[in-house]
Order: structure tokens, then C-alpha cells, then sequence
């Protein structure tokens, strides 16, 4: 084809996103990192460089292990969940039965609405003479401080997460199940194959690259919680519903402890990291292909 | 009705066979209707409490779902005291000014991308690509930093607090991908066809180019709509005025302006919801389909 642009064309066309991205990405990503080896505490507009202090008061702070821990609780509860329960949707949905859309529709509903209305809802559910305490004390058993005691506390919050996720990854399931062969699944029903047997053996090996796909995104953004938390305990009681970035959060903005706050950007700068370039080398190379 | 010899046992396996099948839809009907139910009852529960008058206790054991004292009075009363009206507009200007943005800037940045040669293009994508990579929750601080050194920030004036919600989220790398995917399907002759027939590049970027991708357009206007709507960690780092508050932002202060009462927080989360609520029904098809299935989540 001949060369009917000029030879600036392409730069200009570029040129406004460029902008946005390298004011409001690339030069805050660098800063981050800047920031991370500076002190803030003694005079906020001339900072002095601090080398790795930031780093090893992070090191040193009982609460970065706590933040830590509860972050991969979270993953390791949120991420199986929304793996595996929205398969088992996607596939009971694919099936030629009455309701399909009106299922869709209410399953991903809790999708659409704000986060922030969804956790005054679930808040709500969670009072302390709620609804759900009333399901556990008529079944004889003591009420629970869903968001109140430090042992619930965090589980109630991943539970918001599990809930607003579900009809998510089960549309992304159901996009995959429509390019399983339907051949397949007949020659199961020749073969007299069980429900469980004809989705081990056909769907599950068909759709395993979306299966890894909704484990790293569902990774990544379980890593990025934070509304959630903010609406409904402040990462608490003791801490025990912090995670990463509500944590960076209120180093940032409450304590002004820009440092510390960076450092901890940082951690989770280079694990989000990794997950995406899992995913990116995995799963979406294609999408990426020059 | 008794089966007999051989063809006796094909109708009995037949007859035991559509049982079982109706038996299995039944079981996955159940299994929706429960999880259906489940994904709407927060919000069930949510509508109850807001429509139950004062005189009806609301932590009643067991609880009712049917309002016995039956009001609307929570929503005419909250909605006296709240600037919902305000909040909406915001939202909506903050909203329609990301997807505007996001549109062009994304279009522009897409067709190069796909369509022509030039220096430096390897960098350019693999610089986007890394984008992606980058969680906005961890460079958010230098973003407020730069935003403020900017002075797009809501106490200068209520322009600069738009943009100061807006600039930071005016582009994707999600957006550009798939822009340059849409153009990448449009066949070489179209551009060939309009050049010979005295068209310049951005003649054909705006005239023959942009029509063309039209349904990538809407994917992208509709998605990049819901994500900005719902943000929230942003505007409640950057709004200092209540006056520019985006509807998230005016829900979750909801909680400290009627601190107990709620049946007033209950009524406000609804009808904050009802705007989204519409847009998601009028559009449905675009979230249900699967056909966008690599579209981000907000």
C-alpha cells in the first residue's frame, strides 16, 4: 500500500493520548518510585533523600505483615470462589432452558451498581440486629459482629467482593462455552456421560485459557480492593480488614507520610506486576501481537 | 401403563430418560432462581427498609420484608436535604467528558497503531502495553501530587474540578487496543478508495475511518460510561467542596449526615442507583452478550 500520510502524521495522531498517558501515568510512575527513597516527616516540601529508610520502617511495622496477610487471605478466598462459581453458572446457563436473559440480568446486576451503594447494602445486612443475625441466632446460634469482631471482620468484606464479581466472570465464562464444539456434547450423550464427566472431560480442557484468564484478573483485582473497606470497617477492627491500598491510602492521605505510603506503592506496584505479565505472556498475547 | 419385551425396555429407558431430564432443568431453574434471588436481595432488603415508616420498628425479629407502615416519606425526605440533582449532573459531566475524551483520544492513538509505519512504533506499543500494568491504586499519590501542581482541583474553580477528575482517566491502554484492533479488521482499498478520490489522512481518519468503527466506538463509550460512573477512590481523594461531589461520593457521605437513621441512607443508596439502573437496562445487551468479553472492570 503507498504511503498516503505524511511523515509527521502519525506522531500527531498519537500526540494527545501521549500526553495524558505520560502526565497522568509514566511521570507518576517514576515519581512513585522517587518518592519511596524520600523523607517526608520533617519538613514536607523539601524532602531530604532517605535511601532504603522507608523501606525498612516498612520491614519493621507489625501492620505491612498484617496488610500483606490479609491481602493474600483475600486472594486466596475471593480468587477460587470467583473461578470456579461462575463456571458452574455460566455452564447451567448455556443451556437451551426458559429465563436465560432475565437470569443474566438479575446475576449481573450487583455488576452494574456502585460499589459504594453495594456496601451500605451488604452493611446494612450485616447490622448487628440484621437480617443475617437473625438467620443465625433462629438456628441457635450467637450472633456474629460481621464487621465488628476482628475474626469476621475481613471475611464479610471478601464475601461484598465474591458477591459483586460473580456475574462478571460468569459472562466472560459464557462467551468461551459458546466456542465449545457442540459436537462434543453429543458424542457425550451418545456415550451416556454424566453431567460431571461431560464438563471434566469437554468443557473444562476447551475453556482452560479462560479459566487462567479470570484467575489473573480476578488476582489483580482483588489485589486493588478498596471501596469496599473504606465504606464498611476503615480496615478495621485492629487492623484486621486492611489491605494494601486501603493502607497506602491512609499513609497518603491521612498521616501525609508520603514516603512511607510510596514504599508500599511500590511492593504493590511489583506485585500487580507480575500478575499482568502472566497474563499478558499467557493468556492475551494474541490481543497484544504487533 | 406396563412395558413388554424388547420394545418395552426402549420405552421404559425412554420414559426413565425425559424424566431425569426434566428432573435436571428443574435442578438448574432452582439453583438460578436461588443465586437470581441472592444477587438481587441486598438491594430487596435495601428497598423494604427505605419505604418502612417511623413507627414500624426496622430491626424487627423476624424481619419483614412487606413494609407494615408503608411511607415515602424517607424518600421525599432525604431527597429535600440531599443535592441529588447536583450530584447527578456531576457525575454526569464527569462521566460524558471521560467517555468524549476517551473516544477521541483512544481513536487517534489506535489508528497509527494500526495503519502506518513510523519510527518509534514498537516503543509506543509496548509503552502502552505497560500501562496496563501499572494499578492506578499505586501511582494515585504523584497523580494527586501532579493534579494539584496543575491546579485542576475543585478550590480553584469548578472547571478545573472536573477536569481534575477527568484528565487522569481521559485515556486507556484498554481503549487504544481496541481501537487498533477495529481498525486493524477495516480492509487497506477503503482508505486507498477515499485518497485517490483527494481525501487527506485526517479526512480519512474523520470521514471514512471513524464511521466504520462504530460498534467498537459504543463498546468502548459504554464501558469506559459504567467505569467512570462508578469510580469512586478518585473523587473522594480530590473533592474538597460538596457542591462537586459525584453520586458515589454523595452515597457513602450518606452515612455521616444521618448517622443512624436508616431508613434515610436506605433511600438515598436506591434512588442513586436508579439512574445506572436504566442505562444497564436500555443497554443490557452489550454486558450480557459475551461478545465484549475482554471489557474492563470499573
Amino acid at each position: 500500500m503507498f504511503k498516503y500520510y505524511g511523515k509527521y502524521a502519525p506522531y500527531l495522531f498519537l500526540l494527545p493520548a501521549a500526553v495524558v498517558l505520560v502526565v497522568f501515568f509514566f511521570i507518576p510512575f517514576f515519581q512513585t518510585v522517587l518518592l519511596s527513597f524520600q523523607d517526608y516527616s520533617t519538613n514536607i516540601y523539601s524532602p531530604a533523600f532517605a535511601g532504603l529508610e522507608n523501606y525498612i520502617k516498612l520491614f519493621h511495622n507489625p501492620v505491612f505483615y498484617k496488610v500483606l496477610w490479609n491481602t493474600f487471605v483475600y486472594l486466596f478466598v475471593a480468587v477460587p470462589v470467583l473461578v470456579v462459581f461462575p463456571l458452574f453458572l455460566a455452564v447451567l446457563i448455556n443451556q437451551k432452558i426458559r429465563g436465560v436473559t432475565l437470569y443474566k440480568i438479575l446475576i449481573y446486576l450487583p455488576v452494574i451498581v456502585s460499589i459504594v451503594v453495594a456496601a451500605i447494602a451488604f452493611k446494612w445486612l450485616y447490622a448487628d440486629q440484621g437480617i443475617l443475625n437473625y438467620i443465625v441466632t433462629s438456628l441457635g446460634f450467637n450472633s456474629i459482629g460481621w464487621l465488628t469482631d476482628p475474626k469476621f471482620a475481613l471475611y464479610s468484606v471478601i464475601l461484598v467482593t465474591i458477591w459483586k464479581g460473580i456475574g462478571y466472570y460468569m459472562i466472560i465464562y459464557l462467551a468461551a462455552l459458546m466456542s465449545v464444539p457442540n459436537e462434543l456434547y453429543e458424542a457425550c450423550d451418545i456415550d451416556g456421560a454424566g453431567f460431571l464427566t461431560k464438563h471434566l472431560t469437554v468443557t473444562i480442557p476447551h475453556i482452560m485459557p479462560t479459566i487462567a484468564l479470570v484467575s489473573t484478573i480476578s488476582a489483580i483485582s482483588a489485589m486493588k480492593v478498596f471501596a469496599e473497606i473504606y465504606v464498611m470497617t476503615k480496615g478495621g477492627p485492629l487492623n484486621s480488614s486492611k489491605t494494601i491500598v486501603y493502607y497506602i491510602y491512609e499513609r497518603a492521605f491521612e498521616n501525609l507520610d508520603l514516603g512511607f505510603a510510596s514504599a508500599m506503592a511500590v511492593i504493590l506496584l511489583v506485585i500487580v506486576m507480575i500478575f499482568s505479565l502472566i497474563n499478558i505472556f499467557c493468556f492475551e498475547r494474541k490481543k497484544y501481537e504487533i | 401403563m406396563r412395558y413388554r419385551g424388547q420394545e418395552g425396555k426402549m420405552a421404559r429407558r425412554q420414559a426413565i430418560y425425559k424424566f431425569s431430564f426434566k428432573l435436571d432443568k428443574f435442578i438448574t431453574h432452582l439453583i438460578l432462581i436461588s443465586v437470581s434471588l441472592l444477587s438481587i436481595f441486598p438491594f430487596i432488603w435495601l428497598i423494604s427498609t427505605s419505604l418502612k415508616g417511623n413507627s414500624e420498628n426496622i430491626f424487627a425479629y423476624p424481619p419483614q420484608i412487606i413494609p407494615t407502615d408503608f411511607t415515602w416519606a424517607n424518600y421525599t425526605g432525604v431527597w429535600n436535604k440531599v443535592n441529588f440533582i447536583g450530584y447527578f449532573i456531576n457525575s454526569m459531566i464527569v462521566a460524558g467528558g471521560t467517555v468524549i475524551l476517551n473516544l477521541i483520544l483512544s481513536a487517534m492513538a489506535g489508528y497509527p497503531l494500526a495503519r502506518m509505519e513510523f519510527k518509534g512504533k514498537k516503543i509506543t506499543f509496548f509503552a502502552v502495553l505497560a500501562t496496563i500494568m501499572i494499578p492506578f491504586q499505586a501511582i494515585m499519590l504523584p497523580v494527586y501530587l501532579i493534579t494539584l501542581k496543575l491546579h485542576l482541583t475543585d478550590n480553584v474553580n469548578n472547571f478545573a474540578g472536573y477536569m481534575g477528575l477527568i484528565m487522569p482517566f481521559a485515556v486507556s491502554a484498554f481503549g487504544i487496543f481496541l481501537m487498533r484492533q477495529a481498525f486493524l479488521t477495516i480492509p487497506k482499498e477503503m482508505e486507498e478508495a477515499a485518497i485517490v478520490d483527494g481525501c487527506n489522512v485526517f479526512q480519512v481518519f474523520f470521514k471514512v475511518l471513524m464511521p466504520m468503527v462504530k460498534p467498537s466506538l459504543a463498546v468502548l463509550a459504554i464501558f469506559t460510561f459504567i467505569g467512570s460512573w462508578g469510580e469512586f477512590l478518585w473523587p473522594s481523594i480530590v473533592l474538597t467542596k460538596e457542591a462537586m461531589y459525584t453520586l458515589p461520593v454523595g452515597v457513602n457521605n450518606l452515612q455521616g449526615m444521618f448517622s443512624s437513621n436508616w431508613r434515610f441512607i436506605a433511600a438515598g443508596s436506591i434512588l442513586s442507583t436508579i439512574p445506572i439502573l436504566i442505562f444497564f437496562l436500555s443497554m443490557q445487551r452489550y454486558f450480557i452478550s459475551g461478545e465484549n468479553e475482554g471489557a474492563v472492570k470499573g
